[in-house]
């Protein structure tokens, strides 16, 4: 236990020194923020958003993307990187049990998904006044559950992935395709239809829906986190099948 | 007393090379046991074997009474590590390292004294990847010692060192000893295993081809002395006639005699006699490089 306390707080203060992954995570969807924000506005409108205002529909699917960009490409690289360089090997050889070392990734994705939140809400309300969300006690739980089910999500690519430049590559590729195409870019419908048959294979797509109905007052998205549910638990169990220290 | 270690048949192959092929032996509390041979050797793949940092193929070993293939947490919560190869996260900082091995052990060492101890205290704020490869090796060691381990391994600790530095580093290793922990040394420094270790045993192509005090390997395997002196007189036939003089090499003005007995003595008082009184005259002790040479047929940097 002292160890994962340890090691939260180290790597916390890790990621606040790797200005690349504090831009990637936390600055990424501020600038998105002020893009859309900028374009859209709030106004609702029937055809797109879920005929909701822009900002409403996006305030949620930012929380989403932050998970989303620590799920494919900030945890793998860091994973892939500590086995690759031997760091893995050093914490095995002190008996750093695998539990402390996942653990305390899962504590630090956990504590940047709820900072990057509040950053793009706090933002987001003083420049848009988008409107607050309806069920915050479900939110919560939505939240809880996606970032779970991305912190598994990189636990797996870091598994698998052999090397960094291969996290960097394979994390890249997924993180522009479901940013894009998973709900968080332009509107679900305004794309092509093979555009939206993609976006709904994405675990993003998903989590993005499970935190909007509470955000946005409808009601919960059972098939959506049930999905979340089946992504998460395939990921951890792929990710223990295939993890190495070394 | 019964051994801390135990190894019995020890065997570990990656595919077709076989790095260790069939290692026994044992190692007593508070020694200080060095394992020593050339690169390639397969001392890396014993110790890691014994660390639980990698599967042996078959043989038994027993470290403080646990097997390291089914009990390997355990062990490693009382042992310290200093692996040939490894790593630290770039921007860790040297204190952040220390405090955070440290909290595995419920009794861990103040690593302020450690960091003094090793010479790295004014880097305590640097980050990893920013200290000199020396630098980063006394942090290693300082870390397998920070959670007070009953064993520590150490291999290749003085790889990156100058030769001030590894003359402390020694005297420390001394002085872990001395707090009663035993020591388990891998080296391929002739000098090191010399100076360092209790006893000494000699790995070669994945075998232990001897293993005595260093004292005892010398005199068993290496009892020549060596004399050296330069004269430019040329005809010296009766230096061979000198009580236990085996060979007599010229180099130039440099003269090397080999044998064993009281070989500087003689030589010198026949060297007097026959009117030579060389200023450089002196005589070289056998070490373990001359043991591993005999044992091998090679020097051991090859
Ligand atoms: N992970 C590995 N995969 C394949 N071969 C290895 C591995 N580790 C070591 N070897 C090989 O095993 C032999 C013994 O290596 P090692 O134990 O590192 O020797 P030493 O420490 O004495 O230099 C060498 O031939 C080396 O190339
Ligand atoms: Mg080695």
């Amino acid at each position: 236990m002292r160890t994962l306390g340890k090691l939260t707080w180290i790597e916390i203060k890790l990621f606040l020194r790797e200005p690349i992954t504090v831009i990637f995570t936390l600055a990424l969807p501020l600038i998105f923020l002020f893009v859309m924000g900028g374009v859209f506005g709030n106004t609702p409108s029937p055809d797109v958003y879920r005929g909701v205002g822009a900002m409403n529909y996006y305030m949620p699917s930012y929380y989403g993307l932050i998970m989303m960009a620590i799920g494919t490409v900030a945890l793998p690289v860091h994973l892939a990187g500590y086995r690759e360089r031997g760091v893995l090997r050093r914490f095995r050889a002190s008996s750093f049990s695998v539990w402390s070392v996942l653990g305390s990734q899962l504590l630090v994705s956990f504590i940047i998904a709820v900072v990057g939140s509040i950053l793009v809400t706090i933002l987001g309300k003083v420049v848009y006044a988008p409107d607050w969300p309806v069920n915050p006690g479900l939110l919560i739980l939505a939240f809880v559950m996606g970032t779970v089910c991305f912190t598994c999500f990189g636990f797996f690519l870091g598994a698998v992935l052999p090397s960094t430049r291969a996290a960097q590559g394979v994390g890249m590729l997924l993180f522009f395709i479901m940013m894009i195409l998973g709900g968080a870019g332009p509107p679900p419908e305004v794309m092509s239809r093979a555009m939206q048959i993609i976006g709904e294979a994405t675990p993003l797509h998903w989590v993005i829906y499970m935190l909007q109905n509470p955000y946005l007052g409808f009601e919960w998205h059972t098939n959506a986190s049930l999905i979340v549910a089946g992504v998460t638990v395939l990921s951890a169990g792929l990710a223990a099948r295939f993890f190495r220290w070394e | 007393m019964p051994p801390v270690i135990s190894v019995h048949n020890l065997r570990k192959t990656y595919g077709k090379t076989v790095a260790v092929a069939d290692v026994s032996f044992e190692v007593t509390k508070g020694e200080i046991f060095g394992l020593l041979g050339p690169n390639g050797a397969g001392k890396t793949t014993t110790v890691e074997c014994l660390q639980a940092l990698r599967h042996p193929d078959s043989g038994d070993i027993k470290v403080l009474g646990l097997d390291p293939v089914i009990q390997g947490s355990g062990l490693q919560r009382r042992i310290g590590s200093q692996l040939q190869e490894s790593a630290l996260p770039d921007r860790i900082k040297v204190w952040e390292a220390l405090d955070l091995f440290g909290s595995v052990a419920s009794n861990a060492q103040d690593w302020h004294v450690l960091l003094k101890q090793w010479g790295i205290d004014e880097k305590r704020n640097a980050t990893f990847a920013s200290l000199s490869g020396g630098q980063k090796q006394r942090l290693f060691i300082a870390l397998s010692l920070v959670n007070r381990p009953e064993i520590v391994f150490l291999d290749e600790m003085t790889t990156g060192l100058d030769p001030a530095a590894r003359r402390i580093a020694w005297d420390l290793i001394h002085a872990v000893r001395d707090n009663g922990t035993t020591v388990v040394l891998v080296t391929h420094f002739m000098d090191e295993a010399e100076n360092l270790c209790d006893r000494v045993a000699v790995v070669d192509k994945g075998k232990i081809i001897a293993s005595d005090t260093p004292h005892g390997l010398i005199t068993s395997y290496a009892t020549e002395v060596r004399v050296i002196f330069s004269t430019d007189k040329k005809d010296l036939p009766w230096l061979n006639k000198v009580a236990g003089v085996k060979k007599v090499a010229r180099h130039g003005n440099r003269i090397e005699v080999e044998g064993n007995g009281p070989l500087l003595a003689l030589v010198a008082a026949a060297l007097v006699e026959h009117g030579i009184v060389p200023l450089d005259l002196r005589s070289e002790q056998p070490s373990l490089e001359d043991v591993f040479l005999k044992l091998t047929g090679r020097t051991a940097v090859d």
